[in-house]
């Protein structure tokens, strides 16, 4: 199946600077599959050492989380949009710092 | 045909309209239970106080609103008015569009409060303050009803940055009547690309101070309270007691999550918005109405995986849109009007143009807001910057 997969801003230094990826699979996971062979390194970021996705990143596929339905068992259609979306802590500036 | 002059109309009123005193009244509306009294006066001199539960219906527009505002015409109508003329006219009036039980109140409203009858001051905005959100006051949605608890809420703005910034500045023009800040940094002049409260002349100033500077000099009608402190566990209780509302506009996650756990035990809304270089996501944290932030990231990423600080920045205006995003949010919890984004991820791309919806749910075991979960505590996250 073909679909698309959106790219955080955070790392996008693995997609070559591209927000969009496009993408073939199945099931969420052999998306992640197919963008680990297009682009090395994305994966690590993703997931931990378990293999699931990491608790501070989840996965949308239409804008439903797949936390909430099959996770990433999840199928894709044909034309899906995927979105990686990170927890981000704010507009840092030069430094962390706590207000 | 000859018209009659002012005494004879007012003679003849007298002789055919039935009065009360305002003791027989009061007496009246405590024995009957289908009166309605009627407040000719016009609208300034009602807001300044009136009898209990008394409709107001200018004596000027008496004809054109009696129908909406007046129960069937021969229910039992009190008027009055601020001496009792005005009141005998307007019961002609109410005569002639075909109301038959309708009596004056003798000596009006004057007598009725000097005899120490009770009185209600409906709260009110000023002339000044009617003037100032006349935008607003014409607006259905908000109102003066709307108006009064904006001004009567409290709103805590977490950080007088970016997001702070465009968030506080628009709540102040729009008349939240108590304002929080806080911010425990000074201004620094690579704020000023993006952090609008502030200005060049403040740098090294407390940003608290600046920004109350700038909000008050916006709008003097509402209080500024400035809390120069960094958020931890050990002050967040104190911090975000008696306030209605949290604006988060941090940037970094130990107080971000300090901000969700707070939210999530004293039930407060959690108004949330972040930013990084040209992306920004906004949604609201209710607890018991829909997720938290710990229901969507519920641990921060390890220092490693955060980006690290060299690749932070953001372009100044991004925050501005998010900001604002946040500072609509707030309102419309305030009015209780609209669709807020409980539930809802919105996201923003500024260089492609698009904003994006995802759906984010409460999840049930979440230990800080699922239902029936005893509060775990606060964490105090390391403060860190990635590498």
């Amino acid at each position: 199946m073909a679909a698309t997969i959106r790219i955080p801003t955070p790392l996008r230094k693995f997609t070559d600077g591209k927000s969009e990826v496009d993408v073939e699979g199945g099931t969420v996971r052999e998306i992640f599959d197919d963008v680990e062979n297009r682009h090395g390194g994305l994966k690590d970021k993703i997931f931990d050492d378990a293999g699931e996705v990491r608790r501070f990143i989840n996965v949308f596929v239409n804008g439903e989380d797949v936390r909430h339905a099959e996770g990433l068992d999840t199928p894709v259609k044909d034309g899906d949009e995927l979105s990686v979306v990170p927890a981000i802590a704010g507009g840092l500036g030069s430094r962390s710092r706590q207000v | 045909m000859a018209g009659k002059s002012y005494d004879e109309l007012l003679a003849e009123y007298r002789e055919s309209i039935p009065e009360m005193d305002p003791e027989q009244v009061e007496e009246t509306l405590g024995n009957e239970a289908d009166v309605t009294v009627v407040d000719v006066r016009e609208s300034d001199e009602y807001r300044a106080g009136h009898l209990p539960g008394a409709v107001q219906l200018s004596r000027g527009f008496l004809e054109m609103q009696a129908a909406k505002k007046l129960p069937e015409q021969d229910a039992r109508i009190i008027a009055y008015c601020a001496g009792g003329v005005r009141s005998l006219f307007a019961a002609n009036s109410l005569r002639v569009l075909g109301y038959t039980n309708v009596t004056s109140m003798k000596g009006g409203f004057t007598r009725w409060k000097q005899n120490g009858h009770p009185v209600d001051v409906p709260e009110a905005l000023s002339d000044q303050e009617r003037e100032r959100y006349a935008r607003h006051l014409s607006i259905d949605e908000v109102g003066e009803a709307g108006q009064l608890l904006m001004k009567k809420a409290k709103v805590l703005c977490i950080g007088a940055g970016g997001l702070g910034s465009p968030a506080a500045f628009y709540l102040a023009a729009a008349g939240i009547g108590t304002l929080g800040i806080v911010d425990y940094d000074v201004v620094d002049l690579t704020n000023l690309q993006r952090q609008i409260l502030h200005t060049n002349a403040r740098v090294g100033d407390p940003k608290t101070d600046s920004a109350k500077d700038t909000l008050l000099a916006l709008n003097p009608d509402i209080e500024i309270v400035t809390h120069n402190d960094r958020v931890h566990s050990t002050n967040v209780d104190e911090l975000f007691e008696g306030y209605d509302i949290i604006v988060d506009g941090c940037d970094n996650f130990p107080t971000r999550y300090l901000v969700n756990d707070a939210c999530c035990k004293h039930g407060i809304p959690n108004v949330h918005g972040s930013i990084y270089r040209f992306e920004g996501q906004a949604t609201v944290f209710w607890p018991g109405k829909g997720p938290c932030y710990r229901c969507l990231f519920p641990e921060p990423p390890p220092p490693e995986m955060a980006p690290s600080c060299a690749e932070a920045g953001v372009l100044g205006v991004l925050p501005g849109v998010i900001g604002v995003l946040e500072a609509i949010e707030v309102i419309k919890i305030i009015l209780g009007k609209g669709d807020l984004l409980t539930g809802r991820l919105l996201t923003y791309d500024a260089l492609e143009a698009k904003f994006r919806e995802l759906k984010i749910q409460a999840d049930p075991d979440c230990n800080y807001c699922g239902e029936g979960k005893e509060f775990p505590g606060y964490t105090d996250y390391a403060h860190f910057c990635g590498v």
